[in-house]
Order: C-alpha cells, then structure tokens, then sequence
C-alpha cells in the first residue's frame, strides 16, 4: 500500500499504483499478525483468540498466518496475502474464478478451508511469473486474445497450467474437459481453448 | 475498394490484430479491479434489503452498533433520494415504502467486512404488506393499486406507417402469432462494486462501470447538485453487458453517501446472490401480431402489439421500448403497419439495459412469425425473408431512409450454402425416431447509435491531447468492459494521425480529465465516439507540430441528412444500421427435451472490422450469450422474488456447451463512420434466439412460441400434441399453425 495515510489527495494514478505495490508476489503479514503469532509460538498453543495457526506455502514461500478455521483458502490469499489476482467470482465452488494449484492440482480456492491447505504447496496467479516475464501459458493468453473482460482468466490460466501438468500434449477434447470447470461469460471459450494449445505447444518446444 | 487512408502504413489494414493494451495485466493477475482496490481507513457497507415485493415500513430495528458502525438511509441523503435517470421514481434507498424484494433499504457500515455483514443480517424490517403485482398478467389485471402514475404504465406509444385499415380490408389473409421471452441476467463474472473516497473539497467515487457520467450526475443528485466536486473514476471492469448501465449509480449514490456521513472511504461491492436477486434484468416481453397478406402472399400490413415487463422502477424502460418498437417488423418491408407498446409496472426486480436493449426481444417475435407466415404458406422461409427484406432505398418502419447497401441477400446466400441450409431444412421436416434434428434461420439488424433523438441530446465530446513528446492522449468517457474499446479506438487515432499505435494512450476514463463523450452502451462507441476521434485527429494531423503541446475537443451532431421526429416517431431511428444473419442446425432428445447445438454460422455486416480479432471475440461471445438466451437461461420470479440466486441455478453457457461458430463479416462501410466502421457488439446477440427456435420447432414438430426453450417446454410441447385429437390444428408436419391461425 502507498504511504498515504490520509487519503486527503491521492491521485488516480497514484491511488492505482499505491494499490499494486506489495502485492507483486510477496506476503507480507500485518504487524499485528506477527506479533500474535509470536505469542501463540509462545504459548505452546496454536490457537489463539478462536484464531489457529497454518503453515503452508504460497508460491514457493513459506507462510505462517493466523487465520479464523471458517476462513476460506481464496479469503485467505485476497485479504490475508493480498494476492488479489485469484477473483471470487461465485464463492460456491461453481464457476471456476478462484482456482488455484494444490500440490500441482487444480482447486477452487472459495471452496476449501484454508486450513485444509497447512503444509500444502498453493500457486497463484502471481506464482507463474516469473520476476516480470509472464509464464508461458500467460504468454499464450495474451498471444491468442483468450479474454475479455479478465476477470475469469486467472483461474482459466491456473485450470490450463493443472492441464498441461497432467497432459503436457493435450487434445482438443481433454482441452475442453479439463477447462469445463470454468466459466467465461464474455465467452471466450474458442480463444481460450487456443490459447492452452498454443501454451502446450510453447512449452513442448522450449 | 477500400479507401486509400484506410492504411496507416502499406501492407498495414487496420482490421489486421495488434496486441490488446490491457492483455499483460488481465493475464497476469495483475489487473486491479474493484474489489481488488483497498485504501487506508477504508470502511465495507452492507446492505440491507426488503424482503417484501411491496410493503410499507413500519419499523426499522438495528441491533446495537459497536463503536465505529453506522447505518445509511433515505434521511442522511444531503440531496435528492432519486437516482438521476431518465425518470425520477428510482431511490438510492426506500423510503416509507418498498417496491420489490431485494430493494435497499439501509446501509451497515463498518471498519470489517465481516462484523459489517454480521450486523446487516440482524437488522429487523417489519413491514405492512400491500397488494403487490407480481407479474404481467396481474398488471394487465389491474386489481392491485398502481404503482407508477395512474396506469402503472412506465411509458406507451404507437406508432403509424402507411394505412393498416385500408390495408386490412384489402387483403386476402390474415395471420395472427403470439411470442413472449423471458428475464436474463447479466452475470458479469465481476460483481458490481464501488469505492467511494471523500478527499478535501472533493468526492471521488471509483467504481466497475459503464457510463461514468450518467454515474456523475446521480452522485451529485445524491450528495446535492453544487456542493462537492464530484469525480469518477472507472476501474477495471469484469465484464457488463448492459448490466452497469444504470445499477452502478445507485451504488455509487449509496456509497458517496455514506463516505460523506463518516468522512472516510467506503467500499460497497455485491456479493453474487446479491448482484443476482437485486440489480437490473432484460425485460421479460410479449409480442403480438396481426399480418395481412395480399394475393401474392406478400407482406401488406402489420398490427404489432409489444407488451414489457418494467420491474418497480422505470430506469431505461422507455428507450428500450423504443428500441423494441423500432425493430418490431425486423429487416422487412411492411407497407402498412402500426405498432404499440407499452412498459407495466411491476413488485419485482426492475429491468434495465441488456446488451441488444429490447432488440432481441422483438427480433425473436418478428422472425419467428415470418417464418410461420412461410411455413403456413409452404414457402422456403430464407426464399420469403428475402423477399421482403429491406434494400437500399426503401423505408424503415419510422419512414426512415435505408441509405447503405444492404448486403443481406448474398450474406444469408452464402451462409446458407456453407450451412446446407436448403437441404437440411427440405430433410429434417421429415425427421424420425429419438433424435431430430433442425435447422434455422434469422435475419437481423441493430442499429449504430442511441435511439430516435438519443446522439442529438447527449452530443458527445470527445477530447485528443499531444503532449510535448508527440505522444497523444485519447480523452473520452468510452469504458473498457472487455469488448476491447481500449484495442480499437487507439487504432483509429493511430491509424488517422498515421504514427505507430504504441504512441496513443487511452486510459480508464476520470470524470477531471475526459469530456463527457457519452455512455459505453448503444454500439455507439467504435461509430460514434471513434467518428469524433478519427475527425480529431484527422484535425490535429493538419495542424501538427512536434514538441507542442495540443488539445483538440470534437462534439457530435448528426450528420445533416439525418431527421427524426421525436413526438411522432418519424424518420431516422438510428444513424446508421448494421446488419446480421445466423443459421443454427440443431439436434434434439425427444425422450430427455435436451438440445444438442451442432453448430452456428453467422454473417454480420459491421461496416468494416476496427480489428478482425476483436470483432471475432464479439461474434463469438455475443452468439454464445444469445444461445444462452434461447436455451438455458431460465431466471424465473415467483412472489416477486428471483429463484435462481447462485450461478450453479442460473446456467450460462459452459466450455462444453460452446458449438462450433463459423463467423465472418463482410465489408460495407458507412460512410460517416471511422474507416466505414459502424457497430457490432450488440448486433451478435440479436439474431440468435430465432434461429436457433426455428430449428428446434423444425425437429419437434411442435411450435416454439417462447424462450428460453427449456427441455421441460419441449417435452410439454411433444405431449401435448400426442394428447391432441387427430382434428387438430397441428399438422403432422412441422408447421406450427396452432399459433399462427389463419382466416381467409
């Protein structure tokens, strides 16, 4: 977040920036977090304040927040990590928005405990790139126009990288199926459908 | 055949793909969008909405707020409780009385979210109820009291074309048809949201939106016209499709509201259920008609009678009525024709704007009663649409002028070849055992532009500026929603001041910065706000001088041939029109009612494509929406309150439910549009729903006289017609002469 606390005059492109800074990948905790999770270590109790201590990582960092056991995995990632890139679209587990990798497997993050992911490995959106090169598949996103609006294509993208871990050379129709759990309302499925061929043919030849 | 300054550079077409600007963030994650934004001390608001479709409020009970809460009501409005529309009957919050459920009556506001909605769950609202009117038929009945003026009518109009009277004595049939449609919702992936931020001196709300200055005048409506500055701001936004055309101003009203209240900022963002049962829907529509045919079969008179459901408040209805009004004898030529409409107040959730506007509701009836008038008749109906549809030259059903070639013939021709069309449609008639197939067809058009005397009353501004390093800055209010503005209008700058793309600018609009060039809606903005660009810029190019600073500002007037006449309904509806034609083959389950769609072809006539990429991603997804619109998207509302609340209920199309779509465009510019462009992101919507329920009606031998065709319409369908006397009025064939009754 930018340093202005008092919100008096924030500019548009400084309000937009502000917003984007540290959020780019690393999960910085609040203060408070910190010390809380402190005093549990403390302790000797990983319960604190009806609040339990999960240890997980996220894009290949290691993670230690107290979270509220209700608390979801996409809540966790949007409001605790700040990685804003994974959307709640439905936030019933229907519709694809929120998909992230579990231990390389596609999930929808609004339908999981987060604590169901402790000592599990998650990858986001941010995961993928790396530094500021888009990941292949992204690449392909942008090469193919495979999206409107964007607002479903984090999770497209996530649904493609679990695709193309399971069939590295998928078919048109495992294409299909393996993306089926994702909605597009601009639909642009054809384009999408592309875009994870191109991706798979990309990473083949790289 | 295309004009020279169609290239910016040889070999360099602006119909060829370039990159989209907002690709890298969208496919990164690193888009921000509403819900995404947060800024110190910011505060969530919670609403509170009735449970009643009309009710007066006789209570209002708050649980006890902890320190840091409050709530936002009619009374903490500084200015005006009506959100600025077209009319004024629409509150940010009810007042004493409540109109539908799902209505906002308060806001909870608070430092957390979750506390905040925990909060708004234990506000008690008890109410009176009144005699609601829950659906058409009780408007029509008219036993509960009005709730619009003294015949809960939101708007009515006729209008004339020639002699229908004269018309009706001289002909020799008559063929009468009945359609209705249903609600559909938007279900933008991104859930309405706004932020609203009080700063010194001024109030800026940012917000998911389509029209940041229909946004501006309803905030100062709200906050009291002249007492604060008022800016707004679009972020990135998660899809629209008409859906936050109107909505986003009461939310906006909402939040500017209670940001003043609690001199702090606050984030008002829908969860789905919410943004489901309480913001704006396609109107539900029925439509009548009354055809008279001469000796030859020909169309010689039309009585066209439309009917739409409103909801509680009237935002847009009146244009959309006019627009339905306006499309009511579709691509044809109707010598004599009358048409009447009517928008009905009703306790549910109100209509609004849906991309194709009513269009798609009256293009539905229209083809589908030609192609029960050709049926009836034993004609092919591609032979008899043809025959009638409108040439350069002739007059639309206003007396308009149809001054551009229509290109119709040869594009349903050449679609209908690549489709099978004459075979299919010869074959499947005579379809047996579980499976069937059929095949469909529809002609359609939309018109470029607001309707009637919509352009000359906003009159657009748009604003060019050359900073000191030649780069230049695209100043408009036009939004990026996904359809790709922020594509096609830098390359219409780009291309006219012929400087590579990369130098254009184009940012989400800030009401401190951009005139007002309109509202991102109508299929006005590639014409219309790109018409303005590319004269701008043609301007500066004239006068250009590198390392100067200049601003250049374009307001749009019609061009002088077009006239309309508001009070009569006479003349040019639209500026201009585009054009469309969609075949859909289909196979239907006789035993299940499940519809297989084998694939869609589709012709559009879009002047000339600002870039073929982008035009296909409207194609596609405007086809896909319209399927939706014909076969899935059931939302229904019973005792006024919505019954499909989540997306699992609310089925849009899937990757798996996608067909195969053949589509192209063919080349016909207008002349006043940049590089002949006039619209298309609406256009691809419209025609879909005929087609595809002139294939179904061809494989069940049945008549499909509503949508969506859901697969429990059709099995009723096919029952009901085996439970049919052997006298019936249905033929053994596929002719549905059950609705299209015929006196000779």
């Amino acid at each position: 977040m930018s340093n202005e606390e008092n919100g008096n005059n924030i500019s548009r492109r400084k309000f937009i920036k502000g917003v984007g800074v540290g959020i780019a990948g690393s999960c910085v905790l609040p203060s408070l977090e910190q010390s809380a999770i402190a005093q549990a270590k403390e302790g000797g109790d990983a319960v604190h304040g009806g609040k339990e201590l999960l240890s997980l990582t996220v894009n290949g960092k290691p993670v230690r927040v107290l979270v509220e056991p209700r608390m979801t995995l996409a809540e966790l990632l949007r409001e605790k990590l700040q990685l804003t890139g994974t959307k709640i679209v439905c936030n019933q587990g229907a519709c694809g928005g929120c998909t992230v990798l579990l231990d390389g497997h596609a999930v929808y993050s609004c339908h999981m405990l987060a604590l169901d992911a402790a000592e599990r490995e998650v990858t986001t959106i941010e995961g993928l790139m790396t530094g500021e090169e888009l990941h292949p598949i992204q690449q392909a996103f942008v090469d193919k126009d495979g999206y409107q609006c964007g607002f479903c294509t984090p999770g497209q993208v996530m649904a493609a990288q679990a695709l193309l871990l399971r069939h590295p050379r998928p078919t048109r129709e495992q294409v299909l199926e393996g993306m089926s759990g994702n909605i597009c309302r601009c639909a642009a499925y054809p384009k999408i459908l592309e875009s994870a061929l191109a991706a798979a043919e990309k990473i083949r030849k790289s | 055949m295309k004009p020279p300054e169609h290239t910016a550079t040889p070999g360099n077409d602006i119909a060829d793909p370039v990159a989209r600007p907002d690709a890298a963030a969208k496919c990164a994650g690193t888009a921000r969008y509403l819900a995404d934004l947060a800024v110190p001390g910011m505060l969530h608001a919670r609403t509170v909405r009735s449970t009643r479709p009309r009710a007066r409020i006789t209570s209002r009970r708050l649980p006890p707020l902890p320190a840091g809460f409050f709530v936002v009501e009619a009374r903490d409005i500084p200015g005006r409780n009506r959100i600025r529309m077209l009319d004024d009957d629409w509150p940010f919050f009810a007042e004493d009385i409540v109109n539908h459920i799902g209505e906002p009556i308060l806001l909870v506001v608070g430092p957390e979210a979750e506390a905040t909605a925990m909060i708004a769950s234990r506000v008690i609202i008890e109410y009176e109820d009144l005699p609601p009117i829950l659906s058409l038929d009780d408007a029509l009945a008219g036993l509960a009291p009005p709730l619009y003026g003294e015949d809960n009518c939101f708007a009515e109009y006729s209008f004339h074309k020639g002699d229908l009277p004269q018309a009706r004595r001289a002909a020799r049939q008559m063929v009468k048809d009945g359609f209705s449609t249903g609600f559909q919702e938007h279900l933008y992936l991104e859930p309405q949201g706004v932020l609203a931020v009080p700063e010194a001196g001024r109030l800026t709300v940012y917000g998911s939106m389509q029209c940041p200055y229909y946004v501006k005048k309803a905030v100062e409506q709200a906050v009291g016209e002249g007492r604060h500055h008022v800016r707004i701001v679009q972020t990135v936004t998660g899809g629209a499709f008409g859906g936050k055309e109107d909505y986003p101003s009461l939310l906006a009203g909402q939040a500017a509201v209670a940001a003043l209240k609690s001199g702090r900022p606050v984030r008002l963002v829908l969860d789905r259920t919410e943004d489901i049962a309480a913001t704006t829907k396609r109107h539900p529509s029925r439509i009548d008609f009354t055809t008279f045919l001469d000796e030859n079969d020909d169309l010689l008179g039309m009585d066209v009678d439309i009917l739409l459901d409103g909801g509680a408040y009237s935002g847009l209805s009146s244009v959309v009525l006019q627009r339905a009004m306006f499309a009511a004898s579709g691509v044809y030529r109707v010598p004599h024709l009358h048409v009447h409409g009517r928008v009905l107040a009703t306790n549910q959730v109100p209509a609004g704007a849906f991309r194709g506007f009513g269009a798609p509701q009256a293009f539905f009836a229209i083809e589908m009663h030609l192609e029960n008038i050709a049926l009836r008749l034993g004609l092919d109906p591609l032979e008899y649409k043809l025959r009638h549809a409108l040439r350069r030259g002739d007059r639309t059903c206003t007396d308009g002028l149809v001054r551009g070639a229509v290109r119709l013939p040869e594009m349903a021709t050449r679609l209908c070849e690549a489709a099978g069309y004459p075979a299919k449609q010869a074959a499947y008639t005579a379809g047996q055992g579980r499976y069937r197939r059929g095949i469909g067809l529809s002609l359609c058009y939309h018109g470029c532009g607001f309707t009637g005397q919509g352009e000359e009353l906003i009159q657009g501004t748009i604003a060019l500026h050359k900073r000191a390093d030649d780069a230049v800055e695209i100043r408009v209010a036009a939004t990026e929603m996904g359809q790709g503005a922020q594509t096609v209008l830098p390359k219409i700058v780009a291309h006219s001041l012929g400087i590579p793309l990369d130098q254009i600018h184009y940012e989400n609009p800030d009401t401190d910065i951009v005139p007002d060039s309109g509202p991102t809606v109508a299929s006005r903005t590639t014409m219309i706000v790109g018409g303005l660009l590319r004269e701008a810029a043609l301007d500066l190019k004239r006068h250009w001088q590198s390392g100067r600073v200049m601003d250049i500002r374009r307001t749009y007037h019609h061009p002088p041939h077009i006239h309309w006449d508001q009070e009569h309904f006479r003349g040019d509806a639209y500026p201009e029109y585009a054009w469309g034609v969609n075949v859909v083959e289909v196979e239907v389950d006789l035993l299940t009612g499940l519809v297989r769609v084998i694939k869609i072809w589709a012709q559009f006539d879009v002047g000339a494509p600002m870039d073929e990429r982008t035009l296909r991603g409207q194609m596609e997804g405007g086809i896909a929406q319209g399927l939706g619109y014909a076969l899935w998207e059931k939302l229904e509302v019973d005792d006024g309150r919505v019954q499909q609340q989540r997306i699992r209920d609310y089925t849009i199309p899937t990757f798996m439910d996608m067909p195969p779509v053949e589509s192209g465009s063919v080349y016909n510019p207008y002349e006043f549009g940049p590089f002949g462009a006039k619209g298309a992101g609406e256009l691809t919507l419209v025609g879909v729903a005929p087609a595809v329920a002139a294939a179904v009606q061809q494989a069940i031998g049945c008549p499909v006289d509503m949508i969506p065709v859901t697969p429990e319409m059709i099995l009723r369908r096919i029952r009901n017609r085996k439970h049919a006397k052997p006298d019936s009025e249905i033929p053994p064939e596929s002719s549905p002469r059950s609705r299209s009754r015929a006196d000779t």
